[in-house]
């Protein structure tokens, strides 16, 4: 269990509590600036809260040193920045820092649960953008993590690696990981979250499972776009700009 | 990929020796008169010297490249080379030169006085912006203060001492310098070697190396620590050198697999032969004085880069 409790942090967050559990997806949705990228962060342990704590399995997450922290979490920061050229397996392998060994074989099962072994051996900077994501995924998968925290992980993707990447990530959570991922795409969060955390002015606006935290009416509220949601649960659109008719939502 | 290490190693086993018979007179070791003498005692410490000093700048640039992830990054940028060469124009402009070991001691208090200052501007937060700025706020301190010491030099011949020294040269060194170099640099060429990890990791950017465990404090106080070793004691005995530190990172870089904890050794390696063969054709030119150890580098290093420049713009193109 990855728990936040009353998190404050400098005009960002003004007290965020939640539990977050392992084996689900839980996605953080909410406008810009609504803190998203700074709870994951303080989630994380990489930025420190004014007030408040992170507890992971009961354990204050400040008290823990580095290396199990990293042992335990994986971030997969927004930027997707290689500074250098190295090789994807060489990427991939950065995952393994953490636990201070070259981790072969967790390298190679990272590298197969992306579809990577083709591209092992290849420069990062020859990839695609969709292969480049897969590449920076396989890099937390490699730690063999008990959470993934991504922020936006799927924000420069086509749909089709958009997919492939939340499948992934399903697959990681049915293994028994926690997922917390920072969305922007609502339809996404409705159709592939376990659960949604929607945060409004560093506030927690709304917490639960998707049909319930991203109605159309905390849509409306924390947006402030009129919306609805058209067709069947697991494949949900979101029709932004329209008034919600009576028998929708 | 090839395996840069074994390669540098045979090189510069062939190059010391070799380097050793260079010079204004080429020596036969077997018929020149007094040839043990020469070697011993100003051919060889003169060598090992520029390996030492080669290996520190080669290493500092690869630390400092990987740590600031750009390959325009120098070890002058921290400021602690032109902090050791204030320390060691303060030995001149005051003339406690005379003595073998005031002016390396002079330039190592130097060199310690812009590690603190630099430790106590950004060693709190860990931040490499931060970290960065402070760094070249002490090199433009440390340059203004030279400066002034130059333009208000006592007499002519300080003057010309301080600039002449500025240049940098491996000129007239004995064994004391080697002796007083070497531990220091090898320990620094240690100390970034340990933050080799943590410099991979910071490929991914700092907040994700943050996350894989690495502590910004920790790597940043290696990072001053190695650097200030290497570059700090490389200047107190043979002056200012530049352009090695750019260069070799950029020429070992193709032949690793680019992380950069995969490059300091070869980088070491790859400076200790640079400064190495610059300093024989130092000694071998027909000049009438010696040319600068300092001056030869940046001749060669400035086209050289430019060179690079240009091929990776064809590249990029």
């Amino acid at each position: 269990m990855l728990e936040a409790r009353d998190l404050v942090l400098a005009s960002r967050l003004n007290g965020v509590s939640a539990q977050l559990r392992p084996g689900e997806i839980t996605a953080i949705c909410g406008p810009n600036g609504a803190g998203k990228s700074s709870l994951l962060q303080v989630l994380a342990g990489l930025l420190p809260p004014e007030r408040g704590s992170v507890l992971l399995d009961d354990e204050q997450l400040a008290a823990l040193h580095p290396r199990r922290r990293a042992q335990a979490i994986g971030y997969l920061p927004q930027s997707g920045e290689v500074a250098w050229d190295m090789s994807v397996r060489n990427l991939v392998a950065l995952g393994r820092l953490p636990h201070a060994d070259a981790g072969e074989a967790q390298v190679d099962r990272a590298l197969a649960a992306l579809d990577l072994r083709d591209f092992a051996d290849r420069p990062v900077s020859t990839l695609s953008g969709g292969e480049r994501g897969r590449a920076l995924l396989a890099r937390v998968l490699a730690g063999e993590p008990r959470w993934i925290l991504a922020d936006e992980p799927l924000a420069a993707l086509d749909l089709a690696h958009q997919l492939a990447l939340l499948e992934h990530l399903r697959r990681a959570a049915r293994g028994g990981a926690g997922v917390v991922i920072v969305l922007h795409d609502l339809a996404l969060a409705m159709n592939h979250a376990n659960r949604v955390l929607v945060l409004d002015g560093g506030c927690c606006a709304a917490d639960g499972p998707p049909e319930l935290a991203l109605s159309a009416g905390t849509v409306e509220r924390v947006w402030g776009v009129p919306a609805r949601w058209l067709g069947e649960p697991g494949g949900r659109a979101l029709v932004a700009g329209s008034r919600p008719s009576s028998n929708s939502d | 990929m090839t395996r840069p290490i074994p390669t540098l190693l045979l090189a510069l086993a062939v190059m010391l020796p070799l380097s050793l018979l260079a010079g204004r007179v080429w020596l036969d070791p077997w018929e020149t008169p007094n040839a043990a003498i020469i070697l011993g005692e100003l051919r060889l410490p003169r060598a090992l010297l520029a390996v030492v000093i080669g290996a520190g700048l080669g290493a500092a640039g690869a630390a400092m490249q990987g740590y600031l992830r750009n390959p325009l990054a120098d070890p002058g940028l921290f400021g602690i080379a032109p902090g050791a060469a204030l320390g060691a124009v303060a030995s001149l402009w005051f003339g406690y030169a005379a003595g073998p070991w005031l002016l390396p001691l002079f330039a190592l208090a130097g060199a310690a006085g812009a590690m603190a200052l630099l430790a106590l501007i950004a060693g709190r937060t860990g931040g490499i912006a931060l970290f960065t700025l402070a760094g070249m706020m002490v090199a433009s301190l440390a340059g203004a203060l030279t400066s002034l010491a130059v333009s208000l030099a006592p007499n002519a011949f300080a003057m010309s001492q301080i600039v002449s020294w500025l240049m940098g040269a491996l000129t007239d060194r004995g064994w004391p310098d080697v002796w007083l170099a070497a531990p220091l640099v090898l320990v620094g060429i240690a100390l970034l070697a340990m933050a080799g990890r943590a410099l991979d990791a910071l490929t991914l950017g700092e907040a994700a190396a943050r996350s894989l465990g690495v502590s910004p404090g920790r790597l940043q106080a290696l990072l001053i620590a190695g650097v200030g070793l290497t570059v700090g004691s490389g200047v107190a005995v043979a002056g200012v050198i530049g352009f090695v530190g750019l260069i070799v990172p950029h020429l070992v870089r193709p032949l690793t697999d680019r992380r950069p904890s995969s490059l300091i050794v070869p980088s070491a390696l790859a400076g200790a032969l640079l400064v190495l063969v610059a300093d024989v054709v130092c000694r071998i030119l027909p000049l009438v004085t010696e040319l600068r150890l300092g001056i030869a580098l940046s001749l060669i290093g400035a086209p050289f880069f430019l060179w690079l420049l240009l091929r990776m713009r064809r590249e990029a193109l």
